[in-house]
């Protein structure tokens, strides 16, 4: 009797044990959904981070990644310049290649890609994207400085079978998204992203005789696989990509057959293939939800060809980059680590007017993350890493994150950390080919061009706290950050307007960011969204010190929105109103030009306003019509030397406000679910 | 013969009893309401030596806690629970600690 008993609990206990392996489905990636709120500020994370959900990228006409910002006050959008059409951004000041841009986590803008990279991921594939100002982690390697932008696309298994986006514009800017996804079984599901646009005729707004924005073409075509299977504790990720870009610019008359490589008219094309492929493998320890194990390979292949009007620049990139990771727990989950290796390969062939300066770059890396967490009001990740790269040298990079609830509803943040990195001076200041300058590299020591790794450390603090106004929600947030410069490969137009000019910092360079913000949900469902920036990025050049060109010290920032009740079968209208105020800018040096191609010192204060209505007809059909710059201001000269391309004062660099006035778009979404 | 086999059962049983799991999961209910129940049950079932993890879900007012049984049993993490004056199906709270806690924090007593 006693065994059978016995047997009977011992059975009983087997079923319930394996009942309990089944329900834990901790393995599936923790996704945030963007039902509530487009912007997402946590009280309890240890890092300064935004979450940005899909939601709020349907607010903006949001073509691309480095489009998906403009509803954002973290992350400046520049205007595009007259040249390449694609908008650079900014983050505490400083520009894309002192942040760390990652797709789920496997850096993604880099290196050759620095320039236009950002508009190489579609908006609509683009699950959630997490800004985390200041330091960042040092898991995904050393180069962040001042902060870390991460993608996480739409998951296989989470996505819907059919979506379908057309988009087209008054620049005749044209576009199409579609995507399709099938489960293939219970734990492999795959996606198939097709992303097409184009802009098919030539504009000039400002009749200075060149394209506002270029003619171009792309292609794009993502196929993702995910496996996940719960009762194993196994997860994969397979994707594989493809890209073609192309862009014309130039005289309105510059026909590249005719015209490429004379003095004719001045034009310019920029061709960019990409090949992506990455993998993923993570097991989660069956009985061990706290533990875990990744690998991750990604290899990518960039080419770029490209001249600007006789300047011939080539870059081709071939990467290589691993990451191991193992987490788990000291003693229980207050107390988490995560421990790894990192190898990165980097092949560069790249030709500048033909002079080859290719390169071959590689590190391998060893970082360690601890993170404790009290479960209550205090957090912190103290993270190091070292690597030895071929060119930077073996080096440590400490990195740390404190975050402490002083009272309710309120947060405290400061971070602080070290970041290095080799900056690709070509590739990342690739507009001034437009341009007569000549490019000189003052310094020859050095391993990169010359010149040495660049160092900077950057601090912070933040403060937010959330509170009630007029019975309503509300919060407020006040951020200062700091970047000092040890080495920087600075970038000099401020000597003269035919040169550019490459060295190391000899003196001072820093960059102060102080933001605050203060949002409010004024009565349901209308909410408003306000920043103030002020900048202060100044740098020792050779002739003195001075501001970082293109860089407002004051901003504003207001975002509007207003969602009625969904009705029946989801019918919706959504109304969206965005508000950008720059300061003074300073620009670069012209003063020796003749007097009509001179720029002020200066540039004018002005304001951009963006505005979109959404009609939401059911859950799975939707249309949208918006402007941009409604306001209608342009630069008054955006083409320095326009008249003369081929002269001693032509510049298109120097754009610090829309080149294109106003311009308005209209689009549709379809889903079957 | 009978009472060999039973006897060698018996003793491999508490042989495989001795063999104590590492990282034992249970579940079960505690009895809250709140977030800061939430970071009192937490922390208290935390403070128990062996305790790996532990996760109080609001709604459902189901705890899970990995453990290790070499070190503590479930039992020391109830009476570690109902010592900050939260009830569970073994131990119960106090009175004296259970009147102490914050109004929201009053959950029903069964």
């Amino acid at each position: 009797m006693k065994k059978i008993l016995l047997l009977l609990v011992l059975l009983f206990s087997v079923i319930s044990f394996s009942q309990e392996t089944i329900k834990q489905d901790s393995l599936k990636t923790v996704t945030v959904e963007g039902k509530r709120r487009g912007l997402k500020k946590s009280l309890s994370g240890t890092a300064n981070t935004t979450v940005v959900t899909s939601k709020e990228l349907l607010k903006a006409a949001c073509c691309n990644l480095a489009e998906s910002f403009e509803t954002n006050p973290s992350i400046d959008v520049n205007f595009s310049d007259a040249l390449t059409g694609t908008k650079q951004i900014k983050m505490l000041g400083l520009t894309s290649p002192y942040i760390m841009i990652t797709e789920e986590n496997i850096p993604s803008v880099r290196g050759a890609s620095q320039a236009y990279g950002l508009s190489f991921t579609p908006g609509t594939w683009v699950e959630s994207i997490q800004i985390t100002k200041g330091a960042g982690s040092v898991v995904n390697g050393y180069e962040s400085i001042s902060g870390q932008i991460n993608t996480e696309l739409i998951k296989p298994l989470k996505d819907i079978p059919f979506y379908l986006n057309a988009y087209g514009s008054t620049d005749s800017r044209f576009e199409l998204n579609t995507h399709f996804n099938k489960k293939v079984s219970d734990y492999w599901a795959t996606s198939l992203f097709v992303h097409g646009n184009a802009r098919v005729s030539k504009n000039d707004m400002n009749d200075d005789g060149f394209l506002d924005n270029p003619l171009g073409r792309q292609f794009n075509i993502a196929n993702r696989w995910q496996y996940a299977n719960p009762d194993t504790g196994w997860v994969t990720f397979l994707n594989l990509r493809f890209m073609k870009d192309e862009k014309q610019t130039g005289q309105l008359n510059f026909d590249p057959n005719r015209d490429k490589g004379t003095t004719n008219y001045w034009g310019s094309e920029i061709n960019t293939e990409r090949l992506d492929f990455s993998s993923k493998v993570g097991y989660i320890f069956k009985d061990m939800p706290y533990q875990s194990i990744g690998f991750q390979n990604a290899f990518s292949s960039h080419n770029q060809e490209s001249y600007f009007g006789l300047n011939q620049y080539d870059i081709k990139q071939q990467s290589y980059y691993s990451n191991l990771i193992f987490n788990s727990i000291i003693s229980n989950t207050m107390h988490k680590f995560a421990t790894g290796l990192n190898f990165t390969y980097d092949k560069y062939a790249e030709f500048v007017n033909f002079a080859d300066v290719s390169r071959i770059d590689n590190s391998v890396g060893a970082f360690f993350e601890y993170t404790y967490d009290d479960g209550d009001k205090f957090s912190y990740i103290l993270g190091g890493r070292f690597d030895y790269h071929n060119r930077l040298g073996g080096f440590f990079t400490p990195r740390l994150h404190v975050k402490y609830n002083p009272w309710e509803k309120a947060v405290l943040r400061f971070s602080a950390g070290r970041g290095k990195r080799a900056a690709n001076i070509f590739a990342e200041n690739q507009n001034l080919f437009a341009s007569s300058r000549t490019f000189s590299v003052l310094d020859t020591n050095g391993k990169v061009y010359g010149l040495n790794p660049e160092i900077a450390w950057n601090y912070g603090i933040s403060f937010t706290q959330n509170f009630k106004l007029f019975g309503m929600n509300a919060d407020t947030t006040v951020d200062f950050y700091r970047t000092d410069f040890q080495n920087q490969a600075v970038v000099d137009v401020m000597n003269s307007p035919q040169q550019v000019l490459f060295y190391n910092l000899k003196g001072k360079s820093y960059a102060n960011s102080l933001q605050l913000d203060f949002n409010l949900e004024i009565i349901k469902h209308l909410n408003l969204r306000t920043a103030y920036k002020y900048y202060d990025i100044s740098t020792d050049y050779l002739s003195g010190s001075y501001q970082r060109p293109l860089q407002a010290k004051h901003r504003f920032f207001a975002n509007l929105e207003y969602e009625t009740h969904i009705v029946e079968k989801g019918k919706q209208w959504k109304f969206d109103y965005t508000f950008n105020w720059l300061g003074k800018q300073q620009l670069p040096n012209t003063a020796s030009n003749p007097h009509h191609d001179q720029l002020p010192e200066f540039s004018p204060s002005f304001s951009v306003m963006n505005a979109q209505i959404t009609r939401t007809f059911s859950s799975t059909f939707e249309m949208y019509i918006g402007g941009e710059n409604i306001g209608n201001y342009s630069q008054h000269k955006a083409v320095l030397g326009s008249d003369n391309p081929f002269g001693p004062t032509f510049d298109t660099s120097i754009v610090y406000a829309p080149v294109f006035g106003q311009m308005y778009y209209a689009g549709l979404r379809f889903k079957i679910k | 013969m009978i009472l060999g086999m039973m006897l060698l059962f018996v003793a491999l049983s508490t042989q495989a009893q001795e063999k104590k799991n590492k990282n034992a999961k249970y579940e079960f209910e505690v009895n809250g309401n709140c977030e800061q129940c939430q970071k009192r049950i937490q922390k208290a079932a935390f403070s128990v030596p062996g305790v790996k993890s532990a996760t109080w879900n609001i709604e459902s007012h189901q705890l899970t806690v990995f453990l290790n049984e070499e070190k503590c049993s479930v039992l020391d993490v109830k009476k570690a629970i109902a010592k900050v004056g939260h009830d569970t199906d073994g131990v119960k709270a106090e009175d004296s600690v259970y009147d102490k806690l914050h109004t929201c924090c009053k959950y029903e007593r069964k």
